[in-house]
């Protein structure tokens, strides 16, 4: 047995009451998962592309705006994408508060420096004098 | 974390076993939960043979032939026994449904779990309790909120509008569902679960309300409303063939709507 708890039910079923936001996230969320639909074909096709070809056709191809813009698109969703992932599964399974706290900022941590690497090292090829 | 074990106070042992009169007819096996806080026992599987050539055909039959005949310390709830009170609520080979309409013989295998319904605190052998679900109910403020003055008659509204209430009105509040919802089960102090949401819903959705701002307002909350994954257990489960999830789904979509 626990201790008593002298919280009327109705308190308990309110808690703190509605944090009045999550529609714009869930909107976001939606869209994002679905923009990563056409964007990982084409990032398979990129891939296919690139096995094609030697080192100066394949830097040559990232050169292309078109691509870079799309390859920057496809590795930023994903991040956030994979950072959104990540929290709600640490919300729906961690309860202490400063474990949950360091989870979803160990999250974001991980998941923005991959993210940035990422970026930098395309846009190093894509700008760089290579 | 959550808890994937059960505490040890809760973890389940082997009970007594009842066996069928001799001479029974068509011999089936229950194996069901029993537990007393008051014993400060750990609750235990109690198997009862038994002979249901000698009771109805309904699981909530062979509850009571149990009680009458073999053991009359088992506790259950029910009323009605035609699946309208939701008080016979429970988890019956694994799925949560109504015992007074589920027949024995759809159960599979030949030894039948039959367990109060999951993750909620047991007041006693096959009855949770249910406190915290009420409440919930009653925090989604279930009645209709006007500020125009009272018509001389009634409210009125169209047949189409009426009929937006249908597969929403019929919940009997048997807490099936929201028992089911993982969701609920790892978050149920902050997540409304299923059915208190199918409620404000069914609110949401009545032509006659006024507070349809207010309520979605209520609403907008990562945890009250968007704990719902779209598991869908909650509409696999409902004994009346309601559909939480989709009721959940169009709250949210009118709190997408405000936005864009
Ligand atoms: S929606 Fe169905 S399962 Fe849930 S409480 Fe209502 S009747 Fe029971
Ligand atoms: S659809 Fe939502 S409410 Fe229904 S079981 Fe899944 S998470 Fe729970
Ligand atoms: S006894 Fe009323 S629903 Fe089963």
């Amino acid at each position: 047995m626990g201790k008593p708890d002298f919280r009327t039910p109705m308190s308990r079923a309110r808690g703190l009451g509605a944090a009045h936001h999550g529609a714009a996230e869930w909107l976001s969320n939606g869209l994002m998962a679905a923009a990563l639909v056409p964007l990982t074909l084409w990032m398979v096709f990129a891939v296919l592309r690139l096995a094609q070809l030697d080192y100066y056709g394949a830097v040559q191809w990232i050169r292309s705006p078109v691509n870079v813009s799309l390859m920057v698109l496809t590795v930023v969703i994903a991040f956030a994408h994979m950072h959104h992932g990540m929290r709600v599964v640490i919300e729906d399974y961690v309860h202490q508060r400063l474990g949950k706290l360091g989870a979803v900022a160990l999250s974001l941590f991980v998941s923005g420096l991959a993210g940035a690497l990422t970026v930098f090292s395309i846009l190093k090829v894509a700008l760089g004098g290579a | 974390m959550v808890e994937f074990r059960l505490p040890r106070n809760s973890r389940i042992t082997g009970g007594k076993h009842f066996p069928a009169p001799a001479g029974a007819g068509k011999v089936k096996t229950f194996k069901v939960y029993r537990y007393d806080p008051d014993s400060g026992q750990n609750p235990r599987w109690d198997t009862y043979d038994v002979d249901t050539s000698q009771c109805g055909p309904m699981v909530l039959d062979v509850l009571i032939h149990i009680k009458n005949t073999m053991d009359p310390t088992l506790t259950f709830r029910r009323s009605c026994r035609e699946g309208i009170c939701g008080s016979c609520a429970m988890n019956i080979a694994g799925r949560n449904t109504l015992a007074c309409i589920h027949g024995h013989d759809e159960c599979p295998g030949d030894k039948v779990a039959i367990s109060p319904l999951p993750h909620m605190p047991v007041v006693k052998d096959l009855v949770p309790d249910l406190t915290l679900f009420y409440a919930q109910y009653a925090s989604v403020e279930p009645w209709l909120h006007t500020e125009t003055p009272e018509p001389q008659k009634e409210w009125r509204q169209s047949p189409e509008d009426r009929e937006k209430l249908d597969g929403l009105y019929e919940c009997i509040l048997c807490a099936c569902c929201s028992t089911s919802c993982p969701s609920y089960w790892w978050n149920q102090e902050k997540y409304l679960g299923p059915a208190a949401l199918l409620h404000a819903y069914r609110w949401i959705i009545d032509s006659r309300d006024e507070a349809t701002g207010e309520r979605l307002d209520d609403l907008e909350d990562p945890f009250k409303l968007y704990r719902c994954h779209t598991i869908m257990n909650c509409a696999q489960v409902c004994p009346k063939g309601l559909n939480p999830a989709k009721a959940i789904a169009e709250v949210k979509k009118m709190l997408a709507d405000r936005v864009v």
